[in-house]
């Protein structure tokens, strides 16, 4: 379980979270949605332990600022809102970065696959797109956590925007990556800005405005036209997809 | 061989390529080590230097210039280059930075300046202590000074574990111009002997080697030719970045001390061995992530051959090309190094800014 409770982030001197609390499961995928600059990163930041925390926040039950860096690397893998390679590694090599907790070649190969890179092993990441890039980095993370659960106990995927470099198909592929490792019973966090992707695909949206939490809960509950409205400053109409049963925002038009 | 044979298996993997660069580098240091015994003014050839070594024995002339010249010269090239080489390529793991070396940013300058002060003031020291240090006193006086200028130097130009490649060469340079300002100073308050000391180190040469300089800079530079390997996993998570390389579970911050500890001590004691020798530490690694790639596991051994491969080999070029006389070295490896490290430069302009 991943337990956060008054959650206070403070940089360069200036309080970024207040008082978040919030619960996530093993076998689900919580949307972490906001406008700009509300605060998502530094949110994930704190959970993943990169950035000093007050109040608390654990991991299957371990404080996460208490952990040392070796043992957190066994239990999540984090996926950041950006990636820059100081030196011409291959594909591959990247991708083998992420067998710290056991795992050989194969499995390296096995995580291009997954991501539809498995063509891609010999090319130099430097001359890839942009969003091929991107999935290279995801690639290493599945590596790092290949089996959403260990004897430990369940793992944690923490990915801040996967999807902002993908076109259309990229998306989806990589959403349903992450929706099958939570069906397997590991966790994960994902920051996004699309919200219908986030309501298609999430157990629980976490909505932050201004560095606190709005909302959380199920999309339906969570991506309201009040919340919407407080949160992004524009008019959006939630309609709901008839299949399914689940939220879909239309813009208002700007015209009129 | 059967990941060889099968392209498809071996795609994306260079470590089999690594691994025979390797190979050939040992055949080359045995190669470069014999033509350089059997190279200089005092023509003892080749095939007198193998009986030599075989105790098959020689004229009591040759054996000194063998024993007490030639090979306290090789060992403390090869030594030196090594030293040169690994500390080019762990403070680019560092800093992140292809252009980062220490003779380049600085570090050289204070390890020199570290040196000229053990040289002038190291008399000022209870008599005692100095004999207790003794020759050892200048190359850690060396390190010393290499440390706080890598520190200073990663304080200034490192914000968030991001380097920016302008700072960290413009806040070189002016390191490099305070620690010779000093420098300046010490010589200008030096006494006859020191000088003479002084200008006998200063030269960029492993002309002045012998067992006891050797024997001296050995503790400094062994312990990091043979432990920098363990830092190479660390150093391959930290190209993705520090927030990245934790969340592979690499301790940074230890790593990062202990990398900028090593690239101190490399550098220091091949300055304090052979003054200022340049752009080894930046040629010799990036020669090698162009034939076998960044994987510092890797790097770091063939940096360590190929650093005294080539300066071996820029030592023979420095004695020989204008015989009798001797070149000082640092001019061959900075003709050699200078046009790589511009060459580096303009490739990565073309990668949008520095
Ligand atoms: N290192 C830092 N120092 C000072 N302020 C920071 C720092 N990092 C972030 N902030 C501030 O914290 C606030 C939240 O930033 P954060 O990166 O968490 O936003 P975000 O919700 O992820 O935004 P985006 O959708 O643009 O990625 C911003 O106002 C930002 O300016
Ligand atoms: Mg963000």
């Amino acid at each position: 379980m991943l337990l956060a409770e008054n959650l206070t982030v403070s940089l360069a001197r200036r309080e970024i979270l207040r008082g978040v609390s919030l619960c996530c499961l093993p076998g689900t995928l919580t949307a972490i949605v906001g406008p700009n600059g509300s605060g998502k990163t530094t949110l994930l930041r704190a959970l993943t332990g990169d950035l000093p925390y007050g109040g608390s926040a654990s991991l299957n039950g371990h404080e996460i600022r208490d952990t040392p860096a070796p043992q957190l690397a066994a239990r999540r893998g984090v996926l950041a809102q950006s990636t820059q390679l100081a030196f011409p590694f291959t594909v591959l090599e990247v991708v083998r970065l992420g067998l710290v907790n056991g795992g050989d070649e194969t499995r390296a190969r096995q995580a291009l696959a997954e991501v539809g890179l498995a063509g891609f092993a010999g090319q130099l990441v430097q001359d890839l797109s942009g969003g091929e890039q991107a999935r290279v980095q995801l690639a290493r993370v599945l590596a790092q956590i290949w089996e959403p659960v260990s004897p430990a106990g369940p793992r944690w995927l923490f990915l801040d925007e996967p999807v902002a470099a993908l076109d259309i198909g990229q998306q989806l592929a990589v959403m349903r990556l992450a929706r099958r490792f939570a069906d397997a019973g590991g966790g994960v966090v994902a920051v996004m800005h699309d919200l219908n992707l986030s309501a298609m695909f999430a157990d629980r949206v976490a909505l932050i405005h201004g560095g606190r939490l709005l909302a959380h809960g199920r999309a339906a509950e969570v991506l309201t036209d009040r919340h919407l409205e407080t949160a992004y400053c524009c008019a959006l109409r939630v309609n709901t997809v008839p299949m399914g049963n689940c939220p879909w925002l239309v813009p208002q038009a700007v015209a009129g | 061989m059967v990941a060889l044979a099968n392209p498809a298996l071996s795609q994306g993997d260079r470590s089999s390529r690594a691994l025979l660069v390797f190979r050939l580098l040992l055949v080359l240091v045995v190669t470069v080590s014999l033509l350089s015994l059997g190279t200089g003014a005092a023509g003892v050839p080749l095939w007198q230097v193998a009986q030599d070594l075989t105790g098959e024995g020689l004229s009591a002339r040759d054996r000194v210039i063998l024993m007490d010249i030639r090979l306290p010269r090789l060992a403390m090239g090869l030594a030196v280059g090594a030293a040169l080489a690994v500390s080019g390529a762990l403070m680019q793991g560092l800093f992140r930075n292809p252009l980062a070396d220490p003779g380049i940013v600085g570090v050289g300058a204070g390890a020199g300046l570290g040196a000229v002060t053990a040289i002038v003031l190291g008399g000022l020291l209870p008599a005692g202590l100095s004999t207790l240090v003794g020759l050892h006193l200048v190359p850690f006086a060396a390190f010393l000074g290499g440390w706080a200028a890598t520190l200073l130097l990663y304080r200034i130009a490192t914000r968030g574990g991001q380097t920016s490649v302008a700072t960290l060469l413009l806040a070189g340079i002016a390191l490099g111009a305070m620690a010779g300002a000093l420098t300046g100073v010490l010589v200008y308050l030096a006494d006859d002997t020191q000088l003479r000391n002084l200008t006998f180190w200063g030269m960029g040469s492993v002309a002045g080697a012998s067992w006891s300089k050797i024997g001296v800079g050995l503790p400094l530079i062994l312990p990091v030719l043979l432990l920098s390997p363990l830092l190479a996993r660390a150093l391959n998570a930290l190209s993705l970045g520090e927030a990245q390389a934790s969340h592979l579970g690499v301790e940074v911050q230890r790593v990062k001390r202990i990398a900028v500890l090593a690239v101190a001590a490399a550098a220091g004691a091949a300055v304090a061995m052979a003054g200022g020798i340049g752009f080894i530490g930046i040629v010799v690694p990036h020669l090698l992530r162009l034939a076998t790639g960044p994987d510092h596991r890797w790097l770091l051994p063939n940096a360590a051959l190929l650093g005294g491969v080539l300066l071996v080999g820029a030592d023979m070029i420095a004695r020989t090309i204008v015989a009798p006389a001797e070149l000082p070295i640092g001019i061959v490896t900075a003709l050699i190094g200078a046009p790589v490290f511009l060459w580096i430069l303009l490739q990565r302009r073309g990668f949008g800014g520095l």
